[in-house]
């Protein structure tokens, strides 16, 4: 019984972080372009975007 | 950052690698203005934010100037935001009743291991208190479908699913509290899960299918150059242009509405309307219509008719019409809920009624009469076409084949008859160059002229050229005579690329030629055609192999379509108008026939639309495209037969896979009006029938050639 109280919100934790994992990632796009994500890191430079030195 | 920040999206049907990503994301964060861009792979678009000085058509220009067409994309419909979000929540929603499906799996494990007692209850109530909440969030789809159905006094798939899994779920919480032995929350929510997947995965289909069209859609036309009474000129988009605007329309300009020709004179590609694809001329006075391209030289038109007044939209609303009758199409999935969900409803009810009679008490029958629905609660069954489909569009995809929604599938395993459109379809609808006597100085100097033109014959020349390694010549000031040709001067001697008549040889009886020549020298013929599609012929005797009966449906004259129907043996009816081929469809269809239509161009749309299933190749039209069911790439015909034999052995699967899913269900429901099922019993039979219509279906990943 003592390993159980343990284990079960363990269990139950882990679960849900990756419950929330999923969602974080859903909401930040990360599912908008599976197939772009698989050439991008064939890619040599670094992300282009606002943070560029030269913008 | 001085001015506001605007967003503009455009499609890019041209990239294919990672190279690609980089040149047009570098490209355009280089250019003054851009704040960022990120090109979306899988949609094959690109996003650009930029600040609001910066004009749309200056970016598409940019773009243009990295090596890649692109056309704006027009503001997605509430419609296709309102799919996306669908998507969208199915997805949080399984994720939700995934996570609860794994844990109370693993607590109704140990309960059906042996636990007993206090253990048990604990772990009832565990169950119930990560069940409930989750029932409450994954479960609306199916409650929301299930009431809508209900209130309009119908029944439909999603209430036997809603009934079982509120029933299941408020017992096992009955069951908790009593301290009972079977609780069904594993069900209950494996249930949801299960069905959810197969909800997403039809989702998901449509919303992938939906934007590999779009990416491969060209806009007619985004707009034009307006010219105001006071001399001033703007851009103006297609939808604020107006009637009595005057426009001006440069060469390789597609027009923005209808119009009359007020100034100058031009040749015009009309292939959009006519499926012509020889460039006709037209001077002051010669009616416009709006998607044409103008080819050769700028023209001032005054707009007669713009937005949905054109005659592009009035083809738009006929083949709205003919589509009607497909929209009326009721999909497999639905007609076997039809004949289920009462059969499963009555099943329940009889087996609660049998069993009060029987004398068991109201718990025990309840408890059967919902063992009953979760047995033949329709999880395989929901999964059994969806991902049979997606598996299958999948396969298509890679082979080139784009599939708009799996309804198309349906009806193009059903067709028994096939209608060809020629230009575009049964031909490649772009001229080839056939036969050229031009002498290695010569080449250099046509590349340079054949560039500076935007006459197809022209387009066609230098991307022979190019494609044999010449190397353009340097050639100065290149003037280009609308209707005749182009000339610059080399050396001091004229070069002139253009029509026959005007370089002053002899054209050949029929097809299309122009001619070169050198100032002093001789003049060199250059004669093209528009090729028929690679294995077109292999293509149309394994059609007629798989039982289809083919004809062409031709908008053109009789000596243009009379060599490919001799070539490929096809009988063809020809000089059709749009509404005609629309009444040859309508007529097979009267006689049982359902016709599959491949065609192209925008007088095809109407017959596309019209017909039982339809197919366009990636080179049609935008409106053909929107109207057919499937799209294919390349030039090869081949995919035709290709998807077709697809389609037949999708729905050999889907029905292999009704045959499964019921029978395995009524393998289980003895067992459960007999009141041998336990939540085990039950949670095994559905989780096995589910695996085996989708292992089935993964059979389709391997489409044959």
């Amino acid at each position: 019984m003592n390993g159980i109280a343990f284990l079960i919100p363990i269990a139950l934790g882990l679960g849900l972080a990756g419950l929330f994992g999923f969602h974080w990632a859903l909401r930040a796009g990360q599912f908008d372009d599976p197939e772009g994500a698989a050439i991008r890191i064939l890619l040599d430079e670094g992300p282009v975007g606002p943070d560029r030195p030269d913008a | 950052m001085t001015a506001l920040l605007s967003h503009a999206e455009f499609v890019l049907p041209g990239i294919r690698c990672a190279g690609c990503i980089a040149k047009i994301e570098d490209g355009l964060s280089h250019l003054p203005g851009v704040v960022s861009a990120r090109v979306n792979f899988t949609a094959k678009r690109v996003a650009v934010d930029h600040d609001g000085s910066l004009d749309d058509a200056v970016l598409r220009r940019a773009i243009g100037d990295l090596g890649f067409t692109a056309e704006l994309l027009v503001e997605a419909g509430e419609q296709d935001r309102a799919h996306a979000r669908e998507s969208r929540e199915l997805l949080k929603a399984l994720a939700v009743a995934g996570f609860a499906a794994m844990n109370v799996m693993l607590l109704s494990v140990s309960i059906w291991s042996g636990a007993e007692g206090s253990t048990r209850a604990l772990f009832h109530w565990l169950s119930a208190l990560i069940a409930m909440p989750t029932v409450a969030y994954s479960g609306r789809p199916f409650f929301k479908s299930a009431w809508a159905a209900l209130r309009r006094g119908r029944t439909n798939m999603d209430v036997p699913i809603s009934i079982g899994v509120l029933l299941a779920t408020l017992l096992s919480l009955f069951e908790t509290i009593v301290g009972g032995a079977h609780a069904y929350f594993d069900g209950a929510v494996s249930l949801l899960f299960f069905l959810l997947a197969g909800r997403y995965l039809d989702s998901a289909m449509r919303d992938r299918a939906r934007d590999s069209a779009a990416s491969l859609m060209r806009q007619t036309a985004p707009g034009g150059t307006v010219v105001y009474p006071d001399g001033s000129s703007a851009w103006v988009r297609a939808a604020d242009l107006a009637p009595g605007m005057r426009m001006i329309v440069t060469s390789g300009e597609r027009f923005g509405a209808d119009g009359r020709i007020e100034k100058g004179e031009t040749r015009i590609d009309a292939s959009l309307v006519t499926g012509e694809s020889e460039p006709a001329p037209a001077s002051v006075g010669d009616r416009v219509i709006a998607g044409t391209l103008n080819l050769a030289a700028p023209v001032e038109i005054t707009v007669t008719a713009a937005g949905p007044d054109t005659a592009i939209a009035g083809m738009a609303r006929l083949m709205e019409a003919a589509g009607q009758g497909k929209s009326r199409y009721v999909r497999i999935a639905d007609r076997a809920a039809r004949l289920y969900a009462p059969a499963v409803h009555c099943l329940a009810a009889l087996s609660f009624a049998g069993w009060m009679i029987a004398g068991a008490g109201w718990h025990q029958s309840l408890l059967i009469a919902v063992a009953v629905l979760i047995i033949t609660c329709p999880c395989a069954l929901g999964l059994a076409v969806p991902v049979a489909q997606v598996v299958a569009a999948g396969a298509m995809m890679r082979r080139g084949i784009l599939v708009k929604d799996g309804s198309a599938l349906e009806r193009l395993a059903e067709a028994d008859s096939v209608r060809f459109d020629k230009t575009g379809t049964l031909t490649l609808g772009r001229p080839e160059l056939v036969e050229e006597s031009l002498t290695a100085e010569e080449r250099p100097l046509a590349l340079a002229l054949a560039r500076a033109s935007r006459h197809p014959l022209s387009i066609a020349l230098a991307r022979r050229l190019e494609g044999e390694g010449v190397a353009a010549a340097d050639l100065g000031r290149i003037v280009e005579y609308p209707g005749k040709g182009v000339e610059a001067r080399h050396d001091g001697r004229m070069v002139r690329l253009g029509s026959p008549a005007w370089i002053g040889c002899a054209a050949p009886g029929d097809g299309m030629a122009c001619a070169f020549a050198i100032e002093g020298g001789d003049a060199r013929l250059l004669s093209f055609s528009d090729r028929i599609r690679p294995d077109a012929a292999s293509s149309v005797r394994r059609l007629e192999a798989q039982g289809l009966e083919c004809a062409i449906l031709s908008g053109d004259r009789r000596a243009a379509v009379a060599p490919v129907a001799v070539d490929l043996g096809l009988t063809a009816a020809v000089g059709l108008s749009p509404t005609e081929k629309v009444d040859a469809i309508h007529r097979q269809a009267a006689i049982g026939h359902r016709v599959l239509m491949v065609g192209d161009g925008l007088n095809d749309g109407p017959a596309l639309a019209a017909g039982h299933v339809s197919m366009a190749p990636a080179s049609a039209s935008d409106v053909g495209q929107t109207a057919a069911d499937l799209v294919f790439l390349g030039d090869s015909l081949a995919p035709v037969p290709i998807a077709v034999d697809a389609a037949r052995r999708t729905m050999r699967v889907v029905r292999q896979n009704f045959v499964l899913a019921i029978g395995y269900n009524l393998l289980a429901v003895p067992l459960a009006l007999a009141g041998l099922v336990t939540p085990l019993v039950a949670a095994i039979a559905m989780s096995t029938s589910s695996i085996i219509v989708v292992a089935n279906a993964l059979r389709l990943r391997r489409i044959a050639a």
